[in-house]
């Protein structure tokens, strides 16, 4: 099965990428942008079939690896 | 004493670390490659220098963590060894959880290659042992995720320890926000372990052990573990 990790900038960790596209939106004149929060996507096909097995291991793989929990925070999908 | 240089792909400063080291110690250190599973017997030093290991990706410094020789260098670590890293060496020793925090991008989001100059928070370590407390010295910086952070707890356990070694200042030592170009926390440059053993840092005091170089700035951090691991 397929799982998503949404891996995000923690609220209150600076993120000057962020920061610098929602400059460049203001810059193509796009108005009434608030804050932009920059993060990734790790799309995963686990071999595994049981949703709930699968959204646990890909946790723990964010928790070891696709995330650093210091400054990032993660969600996972599975499909 | 015997050191030990960690080459991971894509690192790319070692050879000047090389040089600093040799001239310190008067031999060369072994250069041993990531996929090593053990130390040589009898390592005193561990030193991670700069680059760019994996690319940098995922996160600086987060593959060379997971590579077979940081498991050795972190149970080298916890026995009491001595481990140094700079620059990526730094971003991979904080991946690691061999220090605390992480080193986001650039406040500027630019790469900054350009010298710097560091105030000595913590004196009388085996990386510091040369200089007096409070004095300033100049290195070279060349990073694009050098922006160290951690949280309100992590800083007061830092301060609280007096485990910051480094601080960015002005070359008259006032630690100012402009001379905090990367935007680390507290203008944080460089971070001890409890033990003191473990030291990391962004700039590069390696680039300043010899006249020919520019400067002999960097030459204490050198001069200093020498004499403390002569005597361990």
């Amino acid at each position: 099965m397929k799982a998503r990790v949404y891996v995000m900038p923690k609220a209150g960790v600076l993120d000057p990428q962020g920061k610098a596209i929602g400059h460049a939106l203001e810059g193509l004149g796009f108005a009434g942008v608030g804050e932009v929060r920059a993060g990734k996507v790790i799309e995963l096909d686990l071999a595994e079939t049981d949703p709930a097995k699968a959204k646990a291991l890909a946790e723990e793989m964010a928790r070891r690896l696709l995330a650093n929990t210091v400054i990032e925070s993660f969600r996972v999908e599975v499909a | 004493m015997k050191v030990v240089v960690v080459v991971f792909p894509g690192t790319n400063r070692e050879r000047d670390m090389a040089i600093a080291l040799e001239r310190a110690t008067g031999r060369k250190p072994v250069m041993l490659f990531h996929r090593e599973t053990a130390l040589p017997q009898g390592t005193d030093l561990v030193v991670l220098p700069g680059g760019f290991s994996y690319g940098d990706y995922l996160r600086c410094g987060a593959m060379a963590a997971q590579s077979p020789i940081m498991r050795e260098v972190a149970a080298f670590a916890a026995r009491g060894g001595h481990v140094l890293g700079v620059c990526n060496g730094f971003q991979i020793l904080c991946e690691a959880g061999l220090l605390p925090g992480a080193l986001l991008r650039n406040a500027s989001l630019r790469f900054l290659s350009m010298d710097c100059h560091m105030r000595v928070e913590r004196a009388g370590t085996p990386y510091t042992a040369h200089w007096q407390q409070g004095a300033v010295f100049r290195a070279p910086m060349a990073h694009g995720d050098g922006n160290w952070f951690g949280d309100d707890q992590t800083l007061a356990r830092l301060k609280a320890e007096n485990l910051v070694a480094f601080r960015y200042c002005e070359p008259d030592g006032r630690t100012t926000q402009a001379a905090n170009r990367n935007g680390a926390r507290d203008n944080i440059a460089g971070i001890l372990s409890p033990n003191l053993r473990v030291l990391g840092l962004m700039p590069h005091p390696e680039d300043y052990v010899d006249p020919l170089m520019g400067g002999t700035d960097g030459l204490p951090m050198f001069t200093s573990l020498v004499e403390s691991l002569a005597s361990a």
